[in-house]
């Protein structure tokens, strides 16, 4: 049995509670680290692209789990951040420099677009984004003189200090950094004034804004900041996909996204990662299954997207704190042992909250 | 005099083409006025709408009148059912919850009607098929004027609706206080269901009444986004709006396929939305609103 005593102020928002914390993510980063000299190539590249996916995840987090705000045109920012970068390496600009540039050049985007739409209800932004998402898709289709049009391009092998990052492997590396890195800041974000002002916003704008938070500007900004995320993993899955085209840059990419945060389990930087997990793994699960399924279900065109918008409702309507809650439901068992009762995860009763100006 | 012939053919085709948005977009507002949720599936129920009504005309060989009406009945029961059993749940949950729980939605109609009528184009025969009329020296198709007097009739239809009958005025009481409806003795979740009916079958209609210009397919409810155009201009929320906006998003694309290169026809719409939400974002019909604390 542990029990927190909480003697500073300092603790309550300390990045890690308690030195068990400290133990078991050490034990979880000596892990990831050595994973490549342990498993194969399929399974370090699967892992590589469950980082970059969290990458995104971790953005989108930070938008529809931390400030209320959704957009179903992230696809778009990756596949912004991933034309940027190979565009910029075709050039010869240096790796270290075509990623941040990618990232923030995708932020900026992002601050252009959400600027105007975030004076209106969240509602709003979901509809422009997929709309922007929709024109940028297009865009990447017709612009031939740089993206190459439907053919597309294949994407230039990066170095980093004259290393060339070649292979399942090195791609593994770098996203972990990145992976590492986008964390970092999103943990760091969220216990500053600027990440309770995104907290704030989501749970009452009309609190928030008697406050004194500006809500334009926080909005704006952690939208900003979810498109740059998104727009790194982009530059990343440039890498991983070694070859663009623009096809893969659609809605679906998009729903995709947002099935990590929901799945995952909104306001939880964890949830991001694990949401991250079940998305690259669902296909790999269709793919084992197809031929086993009856009435020939495994082979319909339709299937993954449909499973895909399947277990969002599902995790909507029955476990609206996603995987991440299952797992402290779990924690909390054991923790409590034996004393769970039926009522300890009941949810509370909670009525519509009007947005309306009225 | 041809060149003024052409530009009225192209009106009359964009409207034709911006009443099936303004259709769809209706089906928004209605849901967005009671319930403050947006419907992100309801393109994917004007598909199934479509379908419904093919396989009654193509399969049943009822007449064209009685099938459409029968497959209107069934898409609006069928959207009663959805919200009792479904959306009636997340209540209360934050409102971008809905947004996915209805985009999650649309993703298994789309799957479900892929499995029950296939992945092929489908159409079926309609009164106005392959029908023109020559007005003044103007050939125009008579499928695409009935889509514009259709929705003509159902405007005159909702609005008797909606002004004279009982049910029609609690709805208008439930979309403005949900409280003092209730407190009136109005069923409030029935009403809330009842308009999703509604707007499953003026789906539906826009379904039908699309069959004859472009065929029945599984991925028909992309035209959706385009109605999202249509909503946003009309201001989210006025429904004369949402049929003017749909109106003007037609002409446009229209004029956008006539005039630009190859492909932009396709974005129009979005561009539209886009440059609504940043010099008028709230919409050409707003209310002037404010907030009480």
């Amino acid at each position: 049995m542990r029990t927190l005593f909480r003697t500073q102020y300092r603790q309550d928002i300390a990045l890690w509670k308690h030195n068990g914390d400290r133990f078991w993510y050490g034990l979880l980063a000596v892990l990831v680290f050595i994973a490549p000299m342990v498993l194969g190539e399929f399974y370090i590249g699967e892992m590589g692209a469950v980082y970059i996916f969290a990458i995104a995840g971790v953005g989108l987090m930070l938008l529809v789990g931390y400030t209320g705000l959704i957009s179903l045109g992230h696809a778009a920012f990756l596949g912004i951040g991933a034309y940027v970068n190979a565009v910029l390496l075709k050039m010869g600009v240096p790796f270290l420099i075509t990623l941040p540039v990618a990232g923030l050049f995708t932020a900026l985007c992002g601050a252009a677009i959400g600027r105007p739409t975030l004076r209106m209800s969240g509602l709003y932004l979901a509809i422009a984004t997929l709309a922007f998402g929709s024109i940028v898709g297009t865009v990447f289709q017709k612009w031939e003189s740089v993206t190459g049009g439907f053919d597309g391009f294949a994407v230039p092998t990066p170095e980093i200090f004259g290393f060339p990052i070649e292979g399942a492997t090195g791609i593994y590396y770098v996203s972990l950094v990145v992976l590492l890195f986008v964390l970092w800041v999103s943990a760091n974000l969220l216990r500053s004034p600027a990440g309770r002002a995104m907290v704030a916003i989501r749970d009452s704008e009309v609190s928030a804004q008697s406050m004194g938070i500006h809500l334009a500007r926080y909005k704006t900004m952690a939208f900003a900041i979810s498109a740059g995320m998104t727009g790194l993993a982009g530059a990343l899955f440039a890498h991983y996909v070694r070859y663009l085209a623009p096809d893969a840059f659609d809605v679906l990419l998009s729903v995709q996204f947002v099935t990590i945060v929901f799945v995952g389990g909104l306001g939880s930087l964890r949830g991001a990662i694990l949401g991250a997990m079940f998305v690259r793994l669902l296909p790999q699960f269709i793919a084992v299954v197809r031929d086993d399924l009856p009435f020939g279900i495994g082979r319909l065109p339709g299937l993954e997207p449909s499973l895909f918008g399947l277990s969002l409702v599902l995790v909507i309507l029955f476990q609206p704190a996603g995987l991440n809650g299952m797992w402290l439901k779990a924690k909390v068992w054991f923790q409590a042992f034996p004393f769970k009762r039926q009522t300890s995860f009941r949810r509370q009763k909670s009525y519509a909250k009007s947005e309306r100006l009225r | 005099m041809e060149d003024a012939a052409r530009i009225l053919q192209l009106v009359v085709n964009g409207a034709a083409s911006g009443c099936i948005y303004g259709l769809i977009a209706l089906g928004f507002v209605l849901i967005y006025k009671a319930t403050e949720m947006v419907n992100f599936a309801q393109g994917d129920i004007m598909m199934l709408g479509g379908f419904v009504a093919f396989s009654l005309i193509a399969h049943f060989h009822l007449p064209y009148w009685v099938g459409g009406l029968l497959a209107i009945l069934i898409t609006a029961a069928f959207g009663y059912v959805l919200d009792a059993v479904v959306i009636r749940r997340v209540i209360g949950q934050p409102q971008f919850a809905v947004v996915m729980l209805t985009l999650g939605l649309g993703f298994i109609f789309r799957a479900a009607a892929g499995i029950t009528w296939g992945y092929d184009s489908v159409g079926f025969d309609t009164p106005f098929t392959n029908k023109t009329v020559n007005l003044g020296g103007m050939v125009l198709g008579e499928d695409n004027l009935s889509i514009i007097v259709g929705t003509v009739l159902l405007c005159v239809v909702l609005y008797v609706f909606f002004s004279k009958t009982r049910v029609g005025v609690a709805m208008q009481a439930a979309s403005q206080n949900q409280l003092a409806a209730y407190y009136m003795g109005i069923p409030v979740r029935t009403i809330f269901s009842l308009i999703w009916a509604i707007s499953a079958g003026v789906a539906c209609l826009a379904g039908i009444l699309l069959s004859p210009v472009s065929m029945i397919d599984v991925n028909m409810g992309g035209l959706a986004i385009k109605a999202f155009a249509a909503a946003v201009i009309g201001g989210f929320g006025s429904i004369p709006g949402s049929l003017v906006g749909g109106v003007i998003v037609g002409i446009v694309e229209q004029f956008a396929g006539y005039k630009l290169p190859a492909g932009f026809q396709e974005v129009t719409s979005n561009v539209v939305l886009l440059l609504m939400l940043f010099i008028r974002p709230q919409g050409l019909f707003a209310e002037r609103m404010g907030k009480r604390v």
